[in-house]
């Protein structure tokens, strides 16, 4: 063993002991597309029974286990371990660091995650079924009425909240304390920022969440009642603590997204970022408003009006901060030279997608009006435009933009802008109609429906299945490309992209920064 | 090759049989053009002005981009600007913002006020989630009241695609709640067991039932008429299946409608009293087991979220046992206590059909008595 080793280690015990964090970075993103196509085959389901009114394919109970698995999949699973994985590969070579600050700690988040969603899986095959109750889990129908799985469902999440809390806490440690002289706060690229916001605020809320999943185990197993009415407990308690969990929460998701398309749209325009200042604010206001606005996802509950008069407030303020953010990436392209490469065009259907996400987000905090949204298909057509066309659609900008650093090797052009058009028209054929279904009458979470809303549902049944077929012709062209992809000669890939991690080799070496770089003196980007 | 195209024209049959799709929220206004509920329209009109607000600034937002994706592209050989900052500009566009949400804040206060007051009801219903049907209590000032259940009305042949879908499929239910025109109508909305919701779009009432606690909300129908909604919380396997059907009528109708209620009650108490034939506990027992025992333990007592009743120890030993099971419920189960829900004639006869149907022939004959005497121990 000589004092530096100069690359992996080779078979299985590379990936099992690494502690390099492109290494577990890969890892990592390779293990949230899997679960992607797991949460996608049980969106499948369900679209498929919603295809024609009438129970055609499952059960009413097995179709409540495909919405509740689905729902965890895609939150636990596939969105939140992506974003750490791309935080893990791009976070030390952006502020010119050789590694993260924890690497053994590291290695332990990332492989704790695949026997938790193991076990989180085999619920289906136990006796009474897997959870049924929605990824919100809502007692008393997840504690007194949940089948026996729940137990092992409590136990899942308790292992995800812990990963994710060792993740966050490695983020922060290395972005504290491992930036290359020089790389002051106010100069780190905006993706940096969003994460180390977006990990404070899961060091702040996945403890929540671990104690309502806590003292759901202690009411179904250890005679305790703090969510059952009958003995003197308070099922809307369990609201209040899950979302104060949950809305911080959708923020822990889509905040890295912004910092994704804060690095794409500038690259592509070949112009810098504009508003940098106020981007790192708005960033950290709306960090601030997810605290004070959770219960805006219980107008319905029978709060005092006071009450509901407080959290509508507080939550049409999240408009103001994430207006500026839509306003600046707008003026970013403003008098560019733009091309439109694969990257791009997933940045634009970002900011097109989230920004009417954010407008029926503006409709749904009016709390008059959300007595009629509430719990309707407008809410899931909401929610899948930040969540999907928000947190996925910049994912997957992401890793067009940055899989020929990675690889070396470029992907498919043509496939990729294929790729970008079929997924945008199957998303808006899926979720575009969801908004009609949901105001004229359409409960969520229904196996079955009432015949007004027949062609509708078709019509989003179809989009789904294009939209979830796209997603094979991406896995497709990201293999082809790292097999046999085109080689790339230049560090920069791209003309307009700026940054510490372009200027290393591609693919970098398996160690980089050991010497940390000159941060040049230049205005932030 | 016969059966690919028999399912293709039925996959094809919802697209032509609705022409008409609705695309937006109840307007509150009925299809004769008359007023529903005052607040269903203020709701309805809240809604769309900031529906016109998004569009708005949608319209300038995506108009620059668009604008900028056509003229600021490198293939028409522009250079691109650097500027990266401005203080006035993003001034602005943080305070411009917050004044069009104050401007929105205005109406949606005044109307959320109006929502929360459930002063001077002209009567009271308390209204319990139960899975999966409703209660309905008419809370009476002389302490008569009158109460029932509401169940899905659809049959399990049209969910299972055996029978023509009739028009109000999932929306249709066995004993509606009848209330009269223009009258304030208070609703106290809890439940038996998990959280449900009670939702009834065109007249904009909706609010969780919740055990252990009792919401308000209230209502004012001006326009007669039948009105359909659904349970919007999720509340296990059957959630889709517990529509809300309310026929509002006037109120005259609705004094007849609660006399008789009144009538069939004390009818039932009469019919306790007495001995029942063998057949007519069947038929009366076939009738409940379809609206209350079906939905977990099968059409044909096969079981399914619940255990299976042909064949079952429980159904086939003891009377006492069984009918523990049917009055008290399973503690820690989705079975439910059915002693509070079903009168004692419905609980003999329910249980002399579990006992001699599906096949179990145990010959027992129960009788409301018999109950009776179970439930005094």
């Amino acid at each position: 063993m000589g004092d530096h080793h100069h690359g992996p280690a080779k078979g299985l015990s590379r990936w099992l002991y690494t502690t390099n964090h492109k290494d577990i970075g890969t890892m990592y993103l390779w293990f949230s597309f899997a679960m992607f196509l797991l949460g996608g085959a049980f969106a499948m389901i369900i679209r498929a029974e919603l295809f024609q009114p009438g129970m055609q394919l499952v059960e009413p109970g097995f179709f409540n286990q495909m919405t509740t698995l689905h729902g965890l999949v895609m939150v636990f699973g596939a969105i939140m371990p992506s974003f750490v994985g791309l935080a893990n590969w791009l976070i030390p070579m952006m502020i010119g660091a050789p590694d993260m600050a924890l690497p053994r700690m590291n290695n332990w988040s990332f492989w704790i995650l695949p026997p938790a969603f193991l076990m989180l899986a085999s619920t289906l095959l136990m006796e009474g079924g897997a959870p049924a109750f929605g990824w919100t889990f809502y007692a008393p129908l997840s504690t007194t009425y949940a089948p026996p799985s729940v137990t092992f469902f409590i136990f899942a999440i308790h292992i995800l909240g812990v990963s994710s809390i060792m993740g966050s806490i490695n983020i922060i440690a290395t972005v504290m304390n491992m930036r290359a002289p020089g790389m002051t706060y106010m100069k780190m690229p905006l993706f940096v920022w969003t994460w180390l916001i977006t990990a404070f605020l899961l060091v702040a809320v996945m403890p929540v969440l671990a104690g309502a999943v806590t003292m759901m185990l202690m009411d179904i197993h250890f005679g305790t009642s703090f969510f059952s009415a009958a003995g003197g407990g308070d099922p809307v308690l369990f609201q209040h603590i899950f979302w104060f969990f949950g809305h911080p929460e959708v923020y822990i998701i889509i905040l890295p997204a912004f910092g994704v398309i804060s690095q794409i749209i500038p690259a592509f325009s070949r112009k810098p970022l504009f508003g940098y200042a106020s981007m790192v604010y708005a960033t950290a206001a709306i960090a601030f408003l997810s605290f004070i606005v959770w219960a805006h996802h219980m107008y319905t509950v029978g709060m005092p009006v006071a009450g509901e008069l407080f959290f509508m407030y507080a939550t049409m303020l999240i408009a103001v901060p994430t207006g500026v953010k839509v306003f600046n990436w707008v003026t970013t392209m403003w008098r560019g030279a733009m091309t439109f490469e694969t990257p791009m065009l997933f940045s634009i259907g970002f900011l097109v997608l989230f920004t009417i996400g954010g407008f029926t987000g503006l409709m749904l905090s009016i709390a008059p009006a959300d007595f009629q949204y509430h719990d309707t298909y407008f809410v899931v057509a909401h929610f899948h435009y930040v969540m999907v066309a928000g947190a996925v659609f910049s994912m997957t900008a992401a890793i067009y933009f940055w899989l020929p650093k990675w690889t070396g090797r470029m992907y498919n052009e043509t496939m990729g802008k294929v790729h970008f058009w079929v997924s945008f028209i199957g998303f808006n054929v899926t979720f575009f109609p969801q908004h009609f279904v949901g105001l004229a009458g359409m409960p969520r979470r229904i196996p079955d429906y009432a015949l007004q809303f027949a062609d509708f549902n078709m019509m989003s049944s179809i989009g789904a299945f294009i939209y979830g077929a796209s997603q094979l012709l991406f896995l497709y062209n990201v293999i082809a490309a790292i097999v046999a992809g085109e080689k790339v000669s230049d560090e920069k890939v791209w003309d307009g992209a700026e940054g510490l991690e372009w200027t290393l080799p591609s693919p970098p070496p398996y160690h980089t920064f050991e010497t940390p770089p000159k941060i040049e003196e230049q205005p932030a980007h | 090759m016969l059966n690919a195209r028999a399912l293709a024209a039925t996959a094809l049959l919802p697209l032509v049989a609705n022409a008409q799709n609705q695309v937006n929220m109840s307007t509150g206004v009925s299809e004769a053009g008359a007023v529903i509920t005052d607040l269903g329209v203020e709701i309805y009109d809240l809604h769309m002005l900031i529906f016109w607000i998004c569009v708005v600034i949608g319209i300038g937002v995506f108009g620059v981009m668009l604008y900028s994706i056509y003229a600021h592209r490198k293939s028409k050989g522009v250079e691109p600007s650097q500027f990266h900052e401005h203080t006035g500009v993003e001034i602005a566009w943080t305070i411009v913002p917050f004044f069009i949400l104050i401007g929105m804040a205005v109406p949606a206060t005044s109307t959320l006020l109006e929502v929360y007051d459930n002063d001077d009801a002209e009567m009271s219903i308390l209204v319990t989630g139960y899975q999966w049907k409703w209660k309905y209590e008419y809370l009476d000032a002389d302490g008569e009241n009158v109460a029932f259940f509401s169940n899905l009305a659809t049959s399990q042949e049209q969910i299972y695609n055996t029978d023509t879908k009739g028009e109000n499929y999932l929306l249709e239910v066995d004993e509606p709640l009848v209330i009269p025109v223009d009258t304030k109508v208070r609703f106290l909305i809890t439940a038996n067991d998990v959280i449900h919701s009670w939702w009834v779009p065109e007249i904009a009432v909706k609010r969780d039932a919740i055990p252990g606690f009792i919401n308000e909300a209230w209502t004012r129908v001006l326009a007669e008429g039948v009105y359909r909604g659904q349970c919007t919380e999720l509340c296990g396997s059957y959630h889709g299946f517990m529509p809300v059907e309310v026929h509002v009528v006037g109120q005259n109708e609705f004094d007849d409608w609660m006399a008789a209620k009144k009538g069939a009650a004390a009818a039932d108490a009469a019919l306790a009293a007495t001995e029942l034939s063998v057949d007519e506990l069947m038929a009366r027992g076939e009738d409940v087991y379809n609206a209350s025992c079906l939905a977990c333990h099968g059409a044909n007592g096969e079981g399914g979220l619940g255990n299976a009743i042909a064949g079952s120890a429980i159904a086939m030993g003891g009377l006492d046992s069984h009918l523990s099971v049917i009055v008290n419920g399973v503690a820690g189960t989705a079975m439910q206590a059915f002693g509070a829900q079903l009168s004692d004639v419905d609980v003999a006869a329910v249980t002399t059909y579990q006992r001699n149907a599906f096949g179990n022939n145990t010959g027992d004959v129960v009788q409301a008595s018999d109950v009776v005497s179970y439930k005094e121990g």
